[in-house]
């Protein structure tokens, strides 16, 4: 989550009050990102710096202090919202990770491993559908927030469902002749993100 | 009918004990169930998943009394369905469980009301008082407007809530549903499992057949099978507060 952009959204709305944005933006994320009263104003502080946004009066510091977006910001704002994030390289997951050595560790059943994450995200998933069901109903911030959180736990169980298929079929299958020589494929920058 | 609090008794409406279900002769014997032990309360929702061949289907099939185990016992009610003769189990079949399919399987020639009348009717129940409590259920589900409508004229969302009402129309006690959001979109897809569970807040059980997580996530308890066998459940997960800011930082 790009905090100062979010901030810059949210005073492209109107000018507003450090303790006011801190508000908007609970709010505006489905308060489930926390955010603290320093960091708004030390990001507050870097967005004057460089000159995205301005304050109604310099002399002042703290909560009487007003922030407006300037054209600067809102051209930043437009260009931060129309640029891909960076999902090229995959994360260092550490679910990901732990299927990978449960794989490998001798007298490890990869598949109890997998079940017992497997149930703890459909737990998480109830969670989240709760929320829907409930306080979500009524705040489409947080319905949106609620939505893709479901979607991303939704998307690692299928990976699970599917790795477990595959180390199924793996056990199943005679070991493979040795590959041709070479070095193996690398994934670039794999855990570079995060 | 009103839904007992975590922790306090509710009726069990569904009992598996060690249901097996084997087709086929040896050496050829298919397994498709195995001694699965299952119990869904008055209230509660259950959502069964597991991969294609694992079993879900046939264990609803089994729970609806329209196959019989080849081992263990089931109970619907308290009730065990092999002491029942056929007409008894078939008045149950009407009475007591309501289905929700997957293509909703409305009739095309009746209106949404007949359609949801149409069980009561079959059961004999004379066709004035039956339609009183269709038009009740359409209202529950927010399509009473729709009541005059014929399927064809309906919105896919719509049509499953009037699946849904005729599931639930009578007094029902058990609603069994397979992949029940059809192929609807997420969002609709949502709709419909959050009318099934407010049925179910209504004192209905239900148990929901699904590959989907996102709508098994709905249910109250999450069973999953595998080669026929239950692997795995949820327990009851805690409260949705955990996710939110604490109160005292909103």
């Amino acid at each position: 989550m790009s905090v100062p952009h979010a901030l810059l959204a949210l005073l492209s709305q109107g000018p507003k009050y450090g303790l006011q944005l801190r508000e908007e933006f609970e709010s505006g994320t489905g308060e489930v990102w926390p955010l603290n009263v320093g960091q708004v104003y030390k990001t507050l502080g870097r967005l004057e710096r460089d000159g995205l946004a301005e304050s109604d009066d310099t002399s002042q510091d703290g909560p009487q202090k007003r922030f407006r977006i300037t054209a600067e910001g809102r051209q930043a704002l437009a260009d931060w919202l129309r640029t891909p994030p960076d999902l090229t390289s995959p994360p260092r997951d550490e679910l990901v990770m732990k299927i990978l050595v449960a794989a490998r560790v001798p007298g490890t059943d990869a598949h109890e491993v997998i079940q017992v994450h497997r149930l703890y995200l459909l737990e998480l998933m109830q969670q989240w559908t709760r929320l829907k069901e409930g306080e979500a109903r009524d705040d489409l911030s947080l319905a949106l927030v609620v939505d893709a959180e479901l979607f991303r736990l939704d998307a690692v169980i299928r990976w699970l469902d599917a790795a477990d298929v595959r180390l199924a079929r793996a056990a199943a299958e005679p070991p493979r002749p040795a590959s041709t020589p070479g070095p193996a494929p690398r994934l670039r920058r794999l855990g570079a993100r995060r | 009918m009103s839904r007992p609090e975590p922790g306090e008794h509710a009726a069990t409406v569904l009992e598996f004990r060690r249901v097996s279900k084997t087709y086929g002769q040896a050496p050829t014997v298919v397994r498709a169930l195995a001694e699965v032990d299952l119990s869904v309360r008055a209230g509660e929702m259950v959502a069964v998943m597991g991969p294609s061949g694992s079993g879900k289907s046939t264990l609803l099939t089994i729970a609806g009394s329209l196959e019989e185990p080849t081992g263990g016992e089931v109970l619907v009610c308290g009730l065990p369905l092999a002491d029942m003769p056929r007409w008894r189990r078939a008045r149950l079949r009407r009475r007591v469980i309501g289905y929700v399919f997957q293509d909703f399987n409305l009739l095309p020639g009746l209106t949404a009301a007949e359609n949801v009348a149409l069980p009561l009717e079959l059961d004999g129940v004379a066709v004035p008082k039956a339609r009183t409590a269709a038009l009740s259920a359409l209202e529950a589900l927010g399509v009473a407007g729709r009541a005059a409508w014929f399927p064809d004229q309906l919105s896919g969302g719509e049509r499953q809530r009037v699946a849904i009402a005729r599931a639930v129309v009578g007094d029902r006690r058990l609603l069994l549903a397979d992949e029940p959001s059809g192929a609807l979109d997420s969002v609709n897809a949502g709709e419909v499992m959050r009318l099934l569970h407010e049925a179910c807040q209504r004192g209905v059980a239900a148990v929901v057949v699904t590959h989907d997580a996102q709508l098994a996530a709905w249910a109250d308890r999450i069973v999953l099978l595998r080669d026929g066998r239950m692997t795995g459940q949820t327990t009851r997960p805690p409260g949705p507060e955990s996710l939110l800011l604490p109160r005292e930082t909103r």
